[in-house]
């Protein structure tokens, strides 16, 4: 009877996580694939037959292949943010971890500040446009880093901590300079966290939207998400066409989670819990 | 922390005496601390031109009138507008709601879960798999996706609702439910993050406790109250300050479901900043950032110290 009760209740569970999370997706898939008449309908009903390449093309192709264009940005924007932040923010939280100084509260006080103070739009486009980098990718792509560098200097310290000290002071006394230390001795150490930092953020950058909205306005600039926004309204009969897109656009963190799936549970508790 | 301390006292000592010893060592040693402050700059240089230097200019032009190339002083203009005109001001209250309303879920949802899914049951991982996934997904794509699905009349949400009898709102299009519609997604795409930190700090619980109440004849029930709860509060407070944060920050969603209609009844602050900013009131816009910067801290700096003093009473 009890083991009844705990089988019945997995049972249920499973039902009603599916219904909830998996039933959607599994629509939105089965929705992509539909012709256009067929899908207008948004019923559930098996794809009378399977236009995946035809609707692909389309897609692909509406507006002079701008999602090609949005896909390049939205990589370009995500390898290059994602590169720089992992390099200077286990930089600064393995000073900030081994070293003890005066600056210390001042860093620490700062990085707090990142996680909770919201960006002040306007006055950083007004910043950006005296640098010269309003509308241009260096300028965004240097925004994500900014905006990102609390968290991962948070994470990278909490692992930075079970690093033991005596490694870095058998490598002075080999003659390592400082550089040397961090690159060649602290970095490779440092991978499994890397990896966590690069896996969290990247698709936190790829998905970002709001940023690129403020940040990178104009056509030619779109990035994916905003590319999936402006679709919206012209795809708003061809329910096919919008959920390919949809599908499309979702594809790189779906392949993320798939490989990296415990690294990016870890690694979210990791920042979340210790912050 | 005491290694910290004790570390840099050796090296000053060694230095000196190499410095008296061997003249050889000096010029190596010129080089300083292994964990140099120059590892700090470009980092700080980013951090402090793009979100510190605009964080305290929008203080300065919150009070003015603004097209980015000159600043009119005018006061406090922008603030009273702010909190004047309907429009603006509904957006005030929707952001408290919203935040309320989705971190409130997703404690109670969050915790639930991370309670099933640490005990022993069947597909266990792949329940915490799919209650994950939608963490990942962007917020634009699952907003125009649930937008489909909440449409009045061919909507799968309504039409399952059909076949109970149930005559559903026009979720998104009704505005008493607009913003509660988005709410209940937020929370849909948001309780797998409250539920992972949750399965963190319920297995981080020693064993011990529950055989110990075990013994003493607690039901589940009332192991739950009172070994559960108040020994994830830990875990609590972290969902809590993150899904708050993030509640009063909310844009995206938002932005992808209603863009704040219909009228303002889903707007909340981010979105009223953007449309002031895509409007040309650019002081205006600052003005709301202020405002957001405020309510952010009003309520989360202290409740963070509420919920942290809590836990080390303890």
């Amino acid at each position: 009877m009890k083991a009844l009760k705990r089988y019945g209740g997995g049972v249920l569970a499973v039902l009603v996580a599916t219904a909830l999370f998996v039933v959607p997706l599994v629509f939105m898939v089965l929705t992509a694939v539909k012709d256009r008449h067929q899908a207008a309908k948004l019923d559930w009903s098996w794809p009378a037959h399977f236009d995946l390449v035809q609707n692909f093309g389309q897609v692909v192709s509406a507006r002079d292949f701008m999602l090609v264009q949005a896909f390049i940005n939205s990589t370009v924007l995500t390898v290059a943010s994602v590169a720089i932040l992992v390099v200077l923010a286990a930089m600064v939280a393995w000073v900030l971890q081994r070293r003890r100084s005066r600056w210390n509260g001042l860093a620490n006080f700062l990085i707090l500040s990142g996680l909770i103070i919201p960006p002040a739009v306007v006055p950083t486009i007004w910043v950006l446009q005296d640098l010269g980098l309003f509308k241009t990718m260096p300028g965004l792509i240097l925004v994500e880093v900014a905006f990102g560098m609390s968290f991962c200097v948070m994470i990278f310290r909490a692992f930075i901590a079970t690093i033991p000290r005596e490694l870095d002071e058998a490598a002075v006394i080999d003659g390592c300079g400082p550089v040397r230390l961090f690159f060649r001795v602290i970095f490779p150490l440092l991978r499994s966290v890397i990896v966590t930092v690069i896996v969290v953020q990247s698709v936190a950058v790829f998905n970002d939207f709001q940023n690129p909205l403020y940040f990178f306005p104009g056509d030619q600039n779109a990035t994916v998400q905003l590319t999936l926004f402006n679709f919206q309204s012209q795809f708003t009969s061809s329910y096919n066409l919008l959920f390919m897109d949809i599908l499309l656009v979702t594809i790189p963190p779906l392949v993320m989670y798939l490989f990296f799936n415990r690294q990016i549970v870890a690694g979210m508790t990791a920042g979340a819990v210790k912050g | 922390m005491t290694v910290n301390q004790t570390a840099p006292a050796p090296s000053r000592q060694r230095r000196r005496e190499a410095n008296s010893i061997n003249p050889g060592m000096i010029s190596r040693r010129r080089k300083g601390s292994p964990y140099p402050y120059w590892f700090y700059l470009p980092a700080a240089a980013i951090y402090t031109v793009l979100f510190l230097v605009p964080t305290f200019a929008s203080f300065f032009f919150s009070l003015t009138r603004w097209t980015i190339f000159n600043a009119t002083f005018i006061g406090f203009g922008n603030f009273v507008q702010f909190f004047q005109d309907p429009g603006l001001s509904t957006g005030l209250r929707n952001t408290i709601i919203y935040a309320i309303l989705t971190s409130g879920l997703k404690v109670v949802l969050g915790m639930l879960f991370g309670v099933l899914l640490t005990s022993k049951m069947i597909a266990r991982g792949f329940l915490r798999s799919v209650l994950f996934f939608p963490v990942l997904l962007s917020s634009i794509g699952v907003g125009i996706m649930f937008s489909v699905f909440m449409d009045p009349d061919k909507g799968i949400i309504n039409q399952v609702l059909s076949i109970v009898g149930i005559q559903g709102p026009s979720w998104l299009a009704d505005p008493h439910w607009a913003l509660l519609s988005i709410a209940f997604v937020d929370v849909w795409k948001g309780v797998g993050l409250a539920t992972v930190i949750y399965i963190a700090g319920i297995v981080s619980i020693p064993q011990e406790f529950y055989e110990a109440a075990r013994v003493d004849g607690a039901s589940p029930t009332k192991c739950f109250w009172n070994i559960t709860i108040p020994l994830a509060r830990p875990a609590t407070a972290t969902v809590i300050i993150l899904s708050l944060i993030g509640g009063l920050r909310s844009f995206d969603l938002i932005w992808a479901m209603t863009q704040g209609g219909p009228g303002f009844a889903s707007d909340v602050i981010a979105s009223v900043i953007y449309k002031q900013y895509e409007a040309g009131f650019y002081g205006l816009s600052t003005a709301g950032n202020v405002v957001l910067f405020v309510i952010i801290t009003a309520i989360v700096l202290p409740l963070s110290i509420f919920l942290n003093r809590k836990e080390v009473e303890q």
